[in-house]
């Protein structure tokens, strides 16, 4: 029962709460979110033991919304995830073994090296691999979008992940009025987790909240706890909806804290003590628990289980990774073009 | 029939969108406007639905028709002057040049740069900027010179799966007319002969190409031949067909309109002196803008870029030693 409610088809399911559909979108996220957060965990200890070259970017404590806007979406669907949608990510179809291959710089991995940690993705599998350019990821998803309507595909949606630190970019306000000049059924999720790094949300932006903004490009605004699975969950699946029966982008903000520092190397003391002990600062994965627990989806001990489980696919995933080939800088081809043609000699 | 270099691109856009579904052409004004230089006129209302308006965001065009060519389209992009790409750089050289190199799936994207000076322009509608895209792995770089070239080599672009930044200059938009489409063409990569000679080879690119020739014909009253080599792309650069002519010659002038520090002039001279020094009978000599940005008015202007009297009087120095 709990592996089928894993499985993709349940976003093809109607979610309503309190019906037992939504208990098992509920369950399935829930073990995605366990399974980001033992994945992200066991790299944060290889970073510490030395055994990943470059850095650790965690999703703690965005994991409820990255699920949730995974979820939302659909085999075909398009999403182009940031560096904290490690929930996001597996749950839309990657795979723990390609993050640790990716992590790990394995020659088998989707990225063979080239590329490291969260900058990985199969874009002819919709999985957008992000450049670390914020911003730059939205127009990308819009013009994926422009094309399935030109070939007469209907019914897509594109998800885009952003922080709030991204909304003071050029590129975040081009691609969301070219949106919604186009009417495109973009999905842009903004996890507002008051720090671009290190800097403060006051020196970031200046409106109330960031949901203002939609009505300033005409397009719909949500607003979400983004500590609450449930809520994550409700508002995402409206706002994929709301964009797949055509009424034009949908900007979703959530408020969260990320529960880390901006990667592995960063202790994070700038964050202010009162934001963590106040309602932003709760831990998602715990959230999520207790409301498991208390409309009694799941008892301790099958959590219990879900972790054990899950803490040994993260084992498997990272273990096979270790094993395989790191890159051969002499079977590298040392090009960048496609056509072969066109490529330079590289003495 | 006679046809301009700008009527070229016009009826080059027009037959990849008639033989491939998958082209589109995006930026702005390129609708029932036809574009500023009108490169798209009537385009819009041919191929319904798929010659679109964009709004004034070069960095979401590009990113949209990187998107659009991930999904299978043959996106062609429309700068309405090179200039303004660079509000669209980092979508050119960090997202569609790397794209292949980290994924395997290709970006077949054209970014057309109506670049170059004309009098008049000033310093942000004159910008010739082959030379910073040339500098990023991953991109192909065009720069036609000829009626024939503008027309083949950017159905050429469309058909190639990588990104292509196609330089068109907008001095030979209305100044160079032929005859005829050509039906065939010489492959990207390779450079051509624009005129054959044996005392000094002129490689030049684009619009450079024309005041060669007029040098070539002024100083061969002179009694001087002069080979002219035509780039065509600077990204590949066809070292072999120069190093070819400077082992005729003995002699290299590289010019481009682009600005002086480092840049195509300074690569090929680069290439030249590392790998073929025994060829040169004197030191190889560039010319290029002057550094500053493209001054507005047209005595500042004249000045500014090598013209045939400059690069006249530069062959001539070098023909001395």
């Amino acid at each position: 029962m709990v592996q089928a409610a894993d499985s993709v088809a349940v976003r093809f399911r109607p979610v309503a709460a309190g019906t037992a559909v939504f208990s098992e979108l509920c369950t399935s996220a829930f073990r995605w979110m366990l399974l980001a957060r033992l994945l992200d965990e066991k790299f944060a200890s290889l970073y510490r033991a030395g055994k990943i070259h470059g850095g650790v970017f965690l999703g703690r404590g965005q994991e409820a919304l990255s699920v949730a806007t995974a979820l939302a979406l659909r085999p075909g669907d398009v999403f182009a995830p940031l560096i904290r949608d490690a929930a996001g990510r597996l749950a839309f179809g990657d795979t723990a073994l390609d993050a640790a291959r990716t992590y790990l710089g394995s020659a088998l991995g989707p990225m063979r090296g080239r590329d490291g940690n969260v900058h990985r993705g199969k874009p002819r599998e919709g999985l957008l691999p992000m450049i670390s350019h914020l911003g730059a990821m939205i127009s990308v998803v819009n013009g994926i979008l422009l094309a399935r309507r030109l070939k007469g595909i209907q019914g897509t949606v594109g998800a885009a992940s952003i922080g709030e630190g991204a909304t003071s970019t050029g590129a975040f306000h081009e691609a969301l009025n070219q949106a919604a000049i186009e009417k495109l059924p973009l999905v842009l999720v903004v996890a507002n987790n008051h720090y671009a790094y290190s800097t403060p949300t006051s020196r970031q932006f200046a409106c109330d909240s960031l949901v203002d903004k939609a009505a300033g490009y005409g397009v719909a605004g949500h607003r979400v706890d983004g500590t609450d699975l449930e809520a994550c969950l409700k508002t995402l699946q409206h706002a994929a909806d709301q964009a797949r029966a055509g009424r034009g982008p949908q900007l979703v903000v959530a408020k969260l804290l990320r529960l880390c520092g901006h990667g592995e190397h960063d202790d994070a003391g700038y964050i202010d003590p009162k934001l963590k002990t106040s309602p932003v600062g709760r831990d998602c994965l715990k959230v999520a628990e207790e409301f498991l627990l208390q409309q009694r989806w799941a008892d301790a001990a099958t959590i219990a289980a879900w972790r054990k489980e899950k803490t040994h696919e993260v084992e498997e995933a990272v273990t096979a990774a270790q094993r395989e080939p790191t890159p051969d800088p002499y079977e590298e081809d040392w090009t960048a073009l496609s056509s072969g043609q066109l490529r330079e000699g590289n003495e | 029939m006679s046809l301009t270099y700008l009527e070229a691109i016009r009826e080059a856009q027009a037959r990849a969108l008639r033989d491939d579904p998958r082209v589109i052409i995006y930026g702005q004004d390129v609708g029932a406007f036809g574009g500023a230089f009108k490169a798209t006129k009537n385009l819009a209302g041919e191929f319904p639905g798929r010659v679109m308006d964009a709004p004034i965001s070069e960095d979401a065009i590009v990113g949209a028709a990187i998107g659009a060519a991930i999904e299978g389209m043959r996106p062609i992009v429309e700068m309405q002057f090179a200039d303004f790409s660079t509000v669209g750089f980092n979508q050119i050289v960090n997202q569609a040049a790397t794209l292949f190199w980290r994924t395997q799936v290709p970006c077949p994207i054209t970014v057309r740069l109506p670049f170059g000076g004309t009098s008049g322009s000033g310093p942000f509608h004159s910008q010739s900027l082959e030379t910073i895209y040339a500098h990023y792995p991953g991109l192909v770089v065009m720069t036609p010179a000829t009626v024939e070239d503008a027309y083949s080599m950017l159905l050429e672009a469309v058909a190639i799966d990588d990104p292509v930044i196609f330089c068109e200059h907008k001095y030979l938009y209305y100044h160079l007319k032929a005859d005829k489409l050509p039906t065939e063409a010489v492959p990207t990569g390779k450079a051509r002969i624009a005129r054959a000679g044996r005392d000094l080879t002129i490689v030049a690119y684009s619009a450079m190409v024309h005041e060669a020739l007029a040098v070539a014909e002024e100083l061969k009253t002179e009694g001087h031949e002069i080979e002219v080599v035509d780039l065509r792309s600077v990204k590949p650069l066809d070292t072999d067909t120069v190093m070819a002519s400077v082992a005729r010659t003995g002699r290299l002038l590289c010019v481009g309109e682009s600005w002086p520090w480092g840049g195509v002039t300074a690569e090929v001279v680069a290439r030249v002196a590392t790998e073929g020094f025994a060829l040169l009978d004197a030191p190889p000599m560039r010319l290029n803008a002057k550094d500053t940005p493209v001054p507005y008015h047209p005595n500042l202007w004249a000045a500014h870029r090598p013209t045939a009297r400059s690069i006249a009087a530069a062959a001539r120095k070098l023909l001395r030693q």
